[in-house]
């Protein structure tokens, strides 16, 4: 065998693994998905029940002990610490990590790929940055995973072994196959400038896709353990695991966890890595290095909003799949104690759409020929504020007495209909075409199109986006506010779908039409206000919050249950907190996240420098 | 004759200012449904954020916002505007303030929910339900048997009529002879908000166990809403339910098509 077949053949091998690794547990799902279902039924329906007579009925039948009924004593505790805000806190943080370190290679692969396309080493060099970024994040999220562990041994030892009974296989091999993660990841990023050349770079290539495999697998099993806590399966009325850990895993919230995870982290990636890229522009001295960073800001933007685009229709999958799993989780995540902190989580995806467009917006001084289209962004920002407005309406006002009795009850007659989900999906849907919408006025900003038909193509444009958004209008009101729920919450579907072929229509148009276009002059990368990476800075931060806010709703609205209506919670925390003491300690873990990642980033420039103290070393003799 | 143009600074001030005016004349004055202090903070906020974005996303435009407030600091020849504005600014800053935090005589505000979570199981008539399984067993008739599904409409009307309207008031929006004696004032079936969001057997869990059957885990509740099993049979209970649905034309939430 020669050299050159030996690569292919071994690239070859890696890249179909890795395909199959990364699809296994969607593979997995449909192949149980019946007997999830089955499952769940038996569960809801056999809650009838009385508790006695299940629990003996497990007992009979099953070699596994019923969900274990603690006291206060059960849930040992260290003086001076609060073991909910300790498990708390150390969770959050070994998620953002885990999230920051599986997106990362997601794009790498991505970059990396197009820098093969491409054959531009600057994608590969970027790439490679990227990944550097994350290297040390991967040794802090691995701490933390262990902290994680140990604090629910030491804090909540009943529930871990209970959770350890039914997961004992996907926990050991979950870490087992983080060797493999390791593995894979050290080799991509130590091996980067080894395997470079044609065949080389193909089996690093194919490296980094196992990795993206490997990665997204563990997240799987991870999700899977926590979505058993929220929609308990493969266990009867008293918690009697009956044997199959499959139907344990693929639980009724498994997959649309998995899938707004994936979602979410790639968004939370490029942010963050935006806001790295920021922190290098602002501190860079030469033009050069700013038009590096500013450059590479810019693909992180690009990244965080491909994905920040389909992920308010992940959001909503999920938290229609927990309303239809259970009527009491749905109403208390939305309309009952946690609907402000919803509040809060929309304003907050809110100035990431805001941030993300002005970010946008600020980078059209990158091009001579913008000035052409600057008079067009004043209608895109009322139309995004706007939208946002509506986005964030509460349905239930914040009254004081007077307020109250003016308006004759705690409701709007006008506002009141635009707190309710038609409206949130019909102006989050405006709020993405409008940012789509700024994109292409980015992309056109510093070229001149050269083709003959693009009075029509514009035409087009303008006809797609008018009767898309006429569509997503009509959808939302008459089947949001005319229809039952069962088309109320459907019509989201189309909705988004007009959104998506609206997209995607009209950049193919726009890519067609600017094919062989003429640029207006060179692109002057490094020439954006300092503005702009204060957005990009804003963007990762909002994320970050934004993500340990909803990390509290998901767990919260378990409430009184470790897993609900299996095990009840009887530690001294067994209540839910005020919503200011939840959002304080949310606020603590984003600060200790931002200082974490500044000392991630410091680490990256510490590495790449180098100091020659003179007179320190002994001279060498030759 | 060089067009008159307003500085950007002014524009800038204005379009706040301006929204401000034209929400409060058309939600105040002409459509009389005033917008709440926390809401309308909120949406001026970030009225005043798009403004910003609008404002300084290039260069020039950002320059030419920024200039006269630069030339007040820096401009020897406005020592006397600048000391002015730094004496007043801070000032006025600082009354507001003090108004904002000063202790007023009103209760404050309070965080209410109108929907508190429903438990997943309830005992109401000496009988346990499962709140995610419980349907109206009554339901099923409006397409098997339409007649007898009117008899059961017509049957919980007589039901509401007699113990319900009171509060709810007869058309069903909250507005009954009693309501603006309740603080807060009853629900309103006919509100998109309400009814059409819930399942049966959230209305079930309402109207047998009423206020005292709110869940503990949010207390304290704030609720007049009688036990009414007290009251009612298991079967008026259906029917009431039956009535509130095909009187406001809502349908109740479910997850399965026609």
């Amino acid at each position: 065998m020669t050299r050159r077949s030996r690569y292919v053949t071994w690239a070859g091998l890696l890249l179909l693994f890795g395909a199959i690794l990364w699809l296994l547990p969607i593979d997995l799902g449909q192949l149980d998905w019946q007997s999830a279902l089955a499952a769940d039924e038996t569960t809801t329906d056999a809650a009838t029940e009385s508790d006695g007579a299940a629990e003996a009925n497990g007992a009979a039948e099953s070699p596994y002990a019923p969900a274990p009924k603690t006291t206060a004593a059960d849930y040992p505790q260290i003086a001076g610490v609060n073991s909910r805000v300790v498990v708390w806190l150390v969770a959050q943080l070994h998620l953002w990590f885990a999230a920051f370190v599986l997106a990362v290679p997601i794009f790498v692969f991505i970059i990396e790929a197009i820098g093969m396309a491409t054959r531009e080493k600057r994608y590969d060099d970027m790439a490679y940055e990227f990944i550097k970024v994350s290297i040390t994040a991967y040794s802090l999220t691995a701490i933390l995973g262990g902290l994680l562990a140990f604090s629910l041994l030491v804090f909540y030892p009943d529930l871990f072994l209970y959770l350890s009974t039914i997961f004992k296989e996907t926990m050991f091999y979950y870490a087992l196959i983080f060797f493999a993660e390791s593995a894979c990841l050290y080799i991509y990023y130590y091996g980067w400038h080894w395997l470079q050349g044609p065949f080389k770079k193909w089996l690093h290539l194919s490296l980094g896709l196992l990795l993206n495999g490997v990665g997204t697998l563990l997240m799987f099993l991870a999700n899977g353990w926590l979505t058993f806590m929220m929609s308990p399966a493969g266990v009867d009325p008293a918690g009697v695991f009956q044997g199959d850990t499959m139907v344990a895993l693929h639980n009724y919230l498994w997959n649309p966890i998995n899938l707004h995870r994936f979602v979410a982290n790639i968004a939370y990636g490029g942010s963050v890595v935006g806001a790295y890229a920021a922190f290098k522009f602002l501190s860079a001295r030469r033009a050069e290095e700013r038009a590096h960073y500013d450059w590479m800001g810019y693909n992180a933007n690009f990244i965080a909003i491909c994905a920040l685009l389909p992920l308010p229709f992940a959001g909503y999958y999920l938290s229609a799949e927990i309303y239809a799993y259970s009527q009491q989780m749905g109403i208390t995540l939305m309309g009952g104690i946690f609907a402000w902190l919803f509040i809060i989580q929309a304003v907050l995806i809110g100035t990431l759409f805001l941030s993300a467009n002005y970010y946008l917006w600020c980078g059209m001084g990158r091009s001579d020929g913008a000035v052409r289209y600057n008079h067009y962004i004043k209608y895109i920002a009322i139309v995004l504020v706007g939208a946002f407005l509506v986005w964030f309406t509460p349905h239930t006002l914040v009254l004081s007495n007077e307020e109250l009795k003016a308006l004759g009850g705690p409701y709007h007659k006008y506002l009141g209909p635009l707190g309710i989900m038609p409206a949130k999906n019909t102006a989050v849907n405006v709020m993405i075409l409008f940012t789509a919408l700024s994109f292409l006025i980015y992309r056109r900003a510093n070229r001149v199109a050269t083709a003959n038909w693009v009075r029509m193509g514009n035409a087009i444009q303008v006809a797609l986006f008018t009767t898309g958004i006429a569509n997503i209008f009509f959808l939302g009101i008459y089947h949001g506010y005319f229809t039952n729920t069962v088309y109320k919450v459907a019509a989201s579907i189309p909705q988004v779908l007009t959104t998506l072929v609206v997209i995607v229509i009209s950049t193919l148009i726009d890519y067609f039409m600017y094919r062989g276009a003429k640029d207006v002059a060179p692109l002057h990368w490094g020439r954006v206000p300092g503005r702009s990476q204060y957005a990009l800075f804003l963007l990762a931060v909002a994320f970050t919050w934004l993500m340990g806010l909803m990390g509290y709703i998901r767990s919260g609205i378990r409430q009184h249950w470790h897993v609900v209506d299996i095990m009840r919670d009887n530690s001294p925390d067994a209540f839910t907190p005020t919503l200011g003491y939840a959002a304080n300690v949310v606020s603590v873990g984003t600060v200790i996240f931002m200082t974490m990642v500044i000392f991630v980033f410091w680490l990256a420039q510490v590495s790449g420098s180098k100091a020659e103290p003179s007179g320190y070393w002994k001279e060498q003799q030759a | 004759m060089k067009a008159f143009r307003i500085p950007r600074l002014l524009q800038f001030v204005l379009v706040p200012v301006v929204v401000y005016a034209v929400t409060r004349l058309i939600f105040d004055v002409l459509l009389g449904q005033l917008i709440p202090a926390s809401l309308m903070t909120m949406y001026m906020f970030f009225v005043l954020a798009g403004t910003f974005m609008a404002f300084t996303f290039t260069e020039d435009g950002t320059r030419e916002l920024v200039a006269p407030i630069k030339a007040l600091v820096e401009d020897p020849s406005r020592k006397w505007l600048r000391n002015v504005v730094f004496v007043v600014l801070p000032l006025a800053l600082g009354f507001y303030t003090y108004q904002l935090r000063t202790p007023k005589p009103e209760a404050p505000l309070e965080l209410r929910s109108i929907h508190p979570a429903p438990p997943s199981t309830v005992k109401a008539y000496d009988k346990r339900f499962n709140l995610l399984t419980l349907e109206n067993p009554y339901r099923k008739l409006q397409k098997e048997d339409p007649e007898a599904f009117a008899e059961m409409v017509a049957a919980g009307a007589a039901v509401y009529i007699e113990n319900c309207q009171y509060c709810h008031g007869d058309k069903l929006d909250g507005r009954g002879p009693y309501a603006q004696g309740l603080n807060p004032v009853p629900a309103n079936f006919q509100d998109v908000g309400t009814i059409a969001q819930l399942q049966e057997s959230y209305l079930f869990w309402r109207i047998a166990t009423g206020g005292p059957g709110l869940p503990k885990e949010a207390a304290p509740w704030i609720s007049s809403m009688p036990i009414w099993q007290d009251f009612l049979s298991e079967e008026e209970t259906w029917q009431v339910i039956l009535y509130l649905y095909d009187y406001t034309g809502h349908a109740p939430r479910s997850w399965e098509h026609e």
